[in-house]
């Protein structure tokens, strides 16, 4: 394979086309900025192109390098947040006219170029957070996103529920960087080091000396625990789930999206590298394995019996968000014995999840914008209105519910494979409850659909551009779904790669 | 393993046909037309099929591979033997006859015809798949659209029935999937695979505590989907809920997948499993037999009375998988077969009677037979069949059944009973319980004076006629000629029997 690029310029051309946004919304002449986030699809397009092509690491990670890796995962990752940003600049493309009605004074599409350049700058955050093996780097990475979504969040200035979602994010994600700050200093107390690599060396080391961790193990431990409920915020597990379903609710739709699907792939690569080190070490593993157990339990009992008697469809899918969050966390839990099996795993459901919920986001916001309202009772009779839109909303669900020969299904495959082989029955008994109870209410969306009829039958138009992005995603989610190949050659292309885990 | 292409094989057209149509449907090609063909022209390649499997060879043939994850032992692999063709026989005579007997759909035709597709082209390509992973998927094609023709075209109180069978079947699924999991996890990391038969020449690694193990979690599973006592419920209020084809697909194909699972999948992988819970599946299936059989005497309907009827039989088909022995096998494969043209002849009857009288219940229908001839006789022939008189496929099949089970638990020179033989015994009573209720409603509903209340006096029209004709001529060839299905049947059990005696020589 050809390699032009050093990895890291793929960050650069986002940051700067988030940068030259910026400064076209405040100098261009024209007053719609429609086009910017045409042209800013194109880019990642292209840089999208372009990760196929990067130049490897050296061998001897030195200078920058200690802090940013660059290995199949976090291309895979990088690839992921790329599609994600572009889809949901296509959503928000749709959105406009919804968003308009809600900032003062302007056309749809007006005023909207920083809301474009905000997504684009969040896209780089998360492409380093999938390469970030630093402490710091994991926290302004983290911090980079956070922040671009405190806005994004509330950027619908006359809405109150939008604004209050924003509050509502901000005070919880501020309270979750606390912890998060808070336990990297336990960990940086015992171990004096950040880079997760050397973090590892360091409690390895002094087990095979002493027999036992360096310092004290109380306090690594609440340090790596005050982490995971930091984590925790981010991928929308149980218990910290709390600011899911307001801020779901709220958020421009578009923003929902990108914090269901971007937010949630970042948190989970990094808690998988975080967990990688702190599981190599047999006695915190011990301590750590039921946590993450319960945790997943948690996650999935909450996240999909409080969907059932949700009638508002953004709500719903804040909900079964979480309960994908537990569907990862029960891939997680089979790192015990497979730690390659569980990656895997954690990296093909985020792609398959990554293509069936952007999809079905798409799909709500072009019937929200027709029915001026995202309930369920707003997809009635969908199946006579719009065919196309309600076929594509069906395999999407589907997928979401996990039902085969779709590519939702085979993440679910994965997870409960890396759990029982983990040897956790119980979160396989409990994930029976999980996946009937999902069947429940993503097929209740189906029954609206077909079963009723339509509240009106005005013709329900799209955009081009999210015609061909639904079509691209439905059959992808199906043939993937059949043979899911081409993704996982991704996860195993062989690029010479500079391990945190040196045995 | 070698990458034939997938359009080599018959199996292959008769999977993905009916797929394509149900998109070209979809994009708005004339509805019935399509599927009638395409349901004709599937019924015409499984002739061909069966013409091309060469019976003096035996095993699997018909192969087609296509190979998609080498490192998980992950491919899409088609092939059948007798007992798949059989079963495949079956799919597209009942799709066939399903399409057939539809009448005219008042609203969206389209999907009605595709989700009839969908049903047929899952049944078949579970039928056929040599790999557990697809064996699992295909089944799964026929949830949705199962969910949105009871709901949409069903009666009665389509919606809660449609829901429960929805819910309960993702249960059993999601269950069967543990298993399965658990099965391909069973394996050590070198020989995992997910094709059937690689996994059968390896399964010496499994220990007895293992397999017993995973049996339970396969025979729940698959025991849902089948209708097995205690997991029965769903099925007498879906079947009386859903449209007629719904019902004759479902109750006569889609429900023999986890018999056919249990066959091909469960004995010859886990027969020390089989046996550890041999004696709490012989409980289930004489609760499935005489306590279902009693319920479905407490019947006021006809379409529930079917429907219990039709979880009644499972416990036939369970006794001969429980005898485990050839000709228990062969019974049971022969009867699923039966079962299933028998019972979407009798859903198709019910069906036209609903439409001409509006009403299944017995104490509002009387005299049937003597205003319409046909539906008298049609019906009175599959209620024989159904309940196992010489002449029809069900009971040569039945008969395999009881002497297989029977034999199998004979001990020379013990003076009782071994829990099989008690088994069979109980499950004898059960051919006298189906006479009881069959003849019962069929005394009440055609036979007697005509009631005032029904008066309708359209005659059935030819699109009901021409396709349970020819379902009752293919039970009455299975009746008359068995010997034609057996010498398909027979191989398939006897080699199932082989390799099952070949582990348990070596674990000893």
């Amino acid at each position: 394979m050809h390699q032009l690029l050093p990895a890291l310029s793929l960050e650069i051309i986002v940051i700067v086309l988030g940068v030259l946004m910026l400064f076209a919304e405040a100098f261009a002449k024209t007053a719609d900025r429609s086009g910017l986030a045409r042209f800013a699809i194109f880019v990642l397009l292209c840089v999208f192109g372009f990760s196929f092509f990067t130049i490897p690491p050296p061998a001897e990670p030195t200078g920058f390098w200690r802090f940013y890796q660059i290995d199949t995962t976090a291309l895979f990752f990088k690839r992921l947040a790329l599609i994600t940003t572009v889809l949901v600049l296509i959503m928000s493309l749709e959105y406009r006219s919804v968003m308009a009605r809600f900032i003062p004074g302007v056309e749809p599409g007006h005023g909207t170029g920083e809301f474009y350049s905000l997504i684009v700058l969040i896209c780089s955050g998360l492409m380093f957070m999938a390469s970030a093996v630093d402490f710091t780097m994991i926290f302004v990475s983290l911090e980079l996103v956070t922040i671009g979504f405190y806005v994004l969040v509330a950027y619908m200035r006359r809405h109150t529920q939008s604004l209050e979602a924003g509050i509502k994010y901000l005070i919880l994600g501020a309270l979750s960087t606390g912890f998060l700050v808070y336990g990297i200093t336990w960990v940086f107390g015992i171990t004096g080091e950040t880079n997760l690599a050397k973090i590892q060396d360091k409690l390895l080391l002094g087990f095979a000396e002493h027999g036992a961790l360096i310092g004290n193990e109380k306090a690594l431990l609440f340090g790596v625990v005050l982490i995971m409920v930091a984590l925790g915020f981010k991928i929308a597990a149980s218990p910290f789930h709390l600011w899911v379903p307001d801020v779901y609710q709220g958020a421009p739709t578009p923003v929902t999206a990108f914090l269901s699907v971007g937010s949630k792939a970042a948190g989970f690569i990094i808690l998988f590298r975080v967990l990688e080190v702190f599981l190599s070490v047999p006695v915190i593993q011990t301590k750590l394995m039921p946590l993450l157990v319960i945790l997943a339990a948690a996650t999935l009992i909450f996240g999909n019996l409080a969907a059932i008697p949700q009638d508002n469809l953004k709500r719903l899918f804040a909900y079964s968000s979480i309960a994908h969050a537990g569907y990862l966390l029960m891939a997680v839990v089979g790192y015990n014995s497979n730690p390659l099996g569980a990656r895997d795993a954690i990296a093909f459901y985020m792609g398959g999840y990554l293509l069936m919920t952007l999809l079905s986001f798409l799909i709500l916001i072009i019937v929200a914008r027709h029915s001026r309202g995202d309930d369920i009772s707003h997809f009635n009779g969908l199946g006579k209105r719009a065919p196309f839109l309600a076929f594509a909303m069906t395999i999407a669900l589907a997928s979401l519910a996990g039902i085969p020969l779709t590519v939702g299904f085979l993440g679910k495959f994965l997870a409960f494979k890396s759990a029982i082989e983990g040897g956790h029955m119980v979160l396989a008994v409990i994930a029976i409850v999980a996946v009937a109870t999902g069947f429940y209410y993503y097929f209740r969306v189906i029954a609206a659909m077909y079963w009723q009829e339509p509240n009106d039958s005005t013709p329900i138009q799209s955009g081009l551009l999210s015609r061909i992005s639904i079509s691209v995603l439905a059959v992808l989610i199906i043939v993937l779904g059949v043979n899911p190949k081409p993704l996982f050659d991704k996860l195993h292309d062989q690029i010479p790669v500079i391990s945190v885990a040196k045995h | 393993m070698n990458d034939f292409p997938m359009s080599a094989s018959v199996l292959s057209y008769i999977v993905f046909l009916p797929i394509f149509t149900a998109l070209c449907i979809l994009l708005g090609a004339p509805a019935r037309k399509s599927a009638l063909c395409t349901a004709g022209l599937n019924f015409f390649f499984t002739l061909l099929g069966f013409f091309a499997y060469g019976r003096d060879e035996g095993g699997y043939q018909l192969n087609a591979v296509m190979a998609l994850i080498p490192a998980w032992g992950l491919s899409l692999n088609f092939a059948a033997d007798g007992l798949s063709l059989v079963m495949l026989l079956l799919t597209t005579t009942v799709t066939l006859a399903a399409v057939w007997v539809t009448p005219a759909i008042e609203k969206r035709a389209g999907l009605f015809y595709a989700c009839i597709m969908l049903i047929s082209a899952g049944a078949a390509g579970a039928f056929v798949s040599q790999d557990l992973f697809f064996f699992y998927a295909f089944h799964e094609l026929a949830l949705i659209p199962t969910f949105l023709m009871i709901g949409i075209w069903g009666s009665g109180e389509r919606q809660k029935a449609a829901w429960q069978i929805t819910i309960y079947l993702a249960v059993g699924s999601i269950v069967l999937l543990i298993g399965l999991i658990k099965l391909y996890l069973a394996f050590p990391p070198e020989l995992r695979t997910f094709d059937i038969e690689t996994l059968i020449a390896n399964r010496d690694v499994l220990s007895a505590a293992t397999q017993g193990g995973i049996y339970i979690w396969l025979l729940i599973g698959f025991g849902i989907l089948i209708s097995l006592f205690p997991f029965h419920t769903w099925a007498p209020t879906a079947y009386a809920s859903a449209p007629t084809p719904v019902t004759m697909l479902h109750a006569g194909v889609l429900k023999k997948f986890g018999l056919y699972g249990l066959i091909r999948v469960a004995l010859p992988l886990l027969p020390e499993g089989a046996k550890h819970w041999a004696n709490l599946l012989l409980v289930l299936l004489v609760c499935n037999i005489i306590y279902i059989g009693l319920v479905t005497i407490a019947q006021k309907k006809v379409d529930l009375m079917l429907g219990y009827s039709s979880v009644m039989h499972m416990g036939y088909v369970f006794l001969g998988i429980a005898a485990g022995n050839v000709m228990g096998i062969t019974g049971a494969s022969m009867l699923m077969l039966a079962h299933g043209l028998s019972i979407a002849v009798l859903f198709a009857m019910s069906g036209e009677v609903r439409r001409l009288y509006g009403t299944l219940e017995f104490s509002k229908l009387g005299g049937i037979a003597k205003k319409h001839a046909f539906l008298g006789y049609a019906f009175g022939i599959a209620a024989f069949a159904s309940i196992g008189l010489p002449g029809f496929a069900n009971f040569s099949s039945e008969l395999m059944v009881f002497f297989g089970a029977f034999s199998q638990g004979a001990i020379r020179y013990s003076t009782s009973f071994t829990p099989i033989q008690i088994a069979t015994v109980f499950a004898l009573w059960g051919v006298v319980i189906s006479a009881v209720y069959m003849l019962r409603m069929y005394h009440l509903v055609f036979m007697g004076e005509p009631d005032s209340a029904t008066t309708s006096s359209i005659q059935p029209s030819c699109t009901l006629r021409l396709p349970v004709i020819f379902l009752i001529l293919a039970l009455v060839v299975g009746g008359f000629f068995p010997q034609l299905f057996i010498n398909y049947l027979k191989p398939s059990a006897q080699r199932l029997i082989n390799e099952v005696a070949t582990q348990t020589a070596s674990n000893h």
